[in-house]
């Protein structure tokens, strides 16, 4: 293992986040601060209690969710999309460091940014909501793997795309919807019954709702099921890197 | 494989899925301690070559070994032997110079050496600039620091595509003491230009590729003595329309709009058939105005070898 050029990939990722701080890490804690006012404190108050969970602290999982898998995506594909696209992926292709260590080095420092921020909006949400965590192993164990699942997503986004409009495409035309109608906002027991059979299919209703079990013990699915999707998700992105690695599919000519 | 061999390139192939063929099986050994010069036109595989040798492009078929090792089974062994200095300005905008190269170092697992990394950017006159971004650099200082970086995990062999164009006169004489340095003290050095003068210049061996193929490998002087002619100029004072039947047998080339003729001989042979040449002229009733030898140039060596390659 070439663990000093993993270290050096993965710092190299980290600096980025401290150089764009206002882009990586500014702009979704004001965005998301922007949910809990509209949402959370205007639209909120106007919403009854939901099993003795105001609506703002409601919405905390979910909107830490969305950020999460938003912020996960754009941050791998955007790592690995950019040596792509000015050409210094040649020096990694040429240094002596295995596949495996360098999907480590960069998916590695997607998911700690992702952990960060997360934390980051968890504390930006007590400031305006009140918040209580009943199961924390199971919020971090989600967290945790959450961010790497998507990280992982992100970094294949980020190593099919030929051009910038490929590598928005499926955050902008898939991940979005799927955590807006996820009941990130909302609970899938509000919806008329044929729209809550829908919603099953679609994966982030899963994490969202374990997710705020994890929190309020309170969800659509059983946390079970949840957790099961994550790590079904997880072995998806694992296997469909191995094998996208393993035929060089747009990586090496 | 002699024992001096450092690099073995045996019958590699690049074909690409248009049908296009990089390269059409080379074969090429490249010696421990040398400084090779790959010369070829634009286009000609230079570049897939080297970039098959650094693990960037996956041959099609053949196998390359460096240091005795398959670049493609012990790629771990052979890229941590080579630096790379690749022909394209390809350089993050954003980061800082000393960083930018301590990375590279990581890059190949080596341990942070600031003090390693210091040398070589004042051996490249970069120093100054250690902390700049790089997007702040001009063209000739992004080439430099693309060669600290190549040399920063302290490589065996160095490999520089093209690193002389669009350089100036200043960069190009650093570059060269900096590559006659690392000769000394043991470093392999692979450069492919299709600037002649600097094989002339500086290189041991040229090898010849065009269109994905290996024309020639020679050591640089017996490449030039074996195909370098010296050529006679002979001015006319009057012009004269072709060569008179008479001089048919000197196969005289007529120039500068029937102004001047050309001769082409071996300053090695024992007779070089001028003497003869120039009564046979004056017999011919032909006047002369000046007279010009010249060697041919490795210049000329190459356009030739390229006329017969097409």
């Amino acid at each position: 293992m070439n663990w000093i050029g993993v270290k050096a990939i993965y710092l190299h990722e980290m600096d980025r986040m401290r150089r764009t701080i206002i882009q990586s890490i500014l702009s979704p804690v004001i965005s998301t601060s922007l949910y809990f006012v509209v949402f959370g404190s205007a639209i909120g108050s106007r919403i009854p209690v939901i099993e003795d969970v105001s609506y703002g602290s409601f919405i905390v999982p979910g909107l830490m969710m969305l950020v999460l898998l938003t912020q996960s995506i754009s941050n791998a594909a955007s790592g690995i999309f950019f040596p792509k696209f000015l050409g210094t992926i040649n020096e990694i292709y040429a240094a002596p460091l295995s596949t495996f260590e360098v999907v480590l080095g960069f998916v590695g420092a997607a998911t700690s940014k992702s952990i960060i921020l997360g934390a980051l909006i968890l504390g930006t949400a007590s400031l305006f909501v009140e918040i209580y965590i009943a199961h924390p192993f199971v919020m971090i164990l989600m967290l945790v793997l959450t961010a790497l699942s998507f990280s992982l997503l992100g970094f294949l986004i980020g190593v099919v795309s030929s051009n910038w409009e490929q590598l928005s495409l499926i955050p902008t035309i898939i991940i979005t919807p799927m955590v807006f109608l996820g009941g990130s906002l909302y609970s899938v027991n509000w919806l008329p019954v044929i729209w809550q059979k829908i919603s099953l299919i679609n994966p982030v209703l899963y994490l969202v709702s374990g997710f705020r079990w994890s929190f309020y013990n309170m969800s659509d699915v059983s946390i079970v099921i949840s957790l099961s999707m994550i790590f079904i998700f997880l072995f998806l992105n694992i296997s469909a890197i191995v094998y996208i690695f393993s035929k060089g599919y747009k990586i090496k000519f | 494989m002699s024992t001096d061999t450092l690099i073995k390139i045996d019958n590699v192939r690049k074909s690409y899925a248009g049908g296009f063929e990089a390269l059409k099986g080379v074969n090429l050994e490249i010696k421990k301690g040398e400084i090779l010069a790959l010369l070829g036109p634009n286009g000609a595989g230079k570049t897939t070559l080297i970039n098959a040798i650094c693990g960037i492009v996956i041959p099609t078929s053949g196998t390359i070994t460096v240091d005795g090792f398959d670049v493609v089974k012990d790629y771990r062994k052979t890229r941590s032997l080579i630096g790379l200095v690749p022909q394209e300005l390809t350089l993050e905008a954003f980061e800082q110079v000393f960083q930018n190269v301590s990375y590279t170092r990581g890059l190949y697992g080596k341990k942070k050496d600031p003090a390693f990394i210091e040398k070589i950017l004042k051996d490249l006159s970069l120093w100054d600039k250690k902390d700049n971004r790089l997007r702040e650099l001009s063209g000739g200082m992004k080439r430099r620091a693309l060669i600290a970086k190549a040399l920063s995990h302290e490589p065996k062999i160095l490999f520089l595509d093209e690193p002389t164009a669009g350089v100036d006169i200043n960069l190009r004489r650093d570059m060269w003491r900096v590559v006659l340095e690392l000769q000394k003290k043991g470093v392999t050095i692979i450069l492919t230009t299709h600037y002649i003068e600097e094989a002339e210049a500086i290189a041991d061996r040229v090898s010849v590729i065009n269109h994905g193929e290996i024309i020639i490998t020679d050591n640089k002087a017996d490449l030039m003595q074996k195909m370098g002619q010296k050529m006679l100029t002979i001015e006319l004072q009057e012009t004269v329309s072709q060569i008179p039947p008479a001089l048919q047998a000197y196969k005289l080339s007529l120039i500068k709009e029937g102004n001047a003729l050309t001769y082409s001989y071996n300053s090695q042979a024992e007779s070089t058939g001028i003497t003869t040449l120039l009564q046979e002229i004056k017999q011919a009733g032909l006047k002369l105005k000046d007279l010009q030898s010249s060697q041919t140039s490795l210049e000329n060596i190459f356009e030739q070898l390229l006329k017969e390659s097409a």
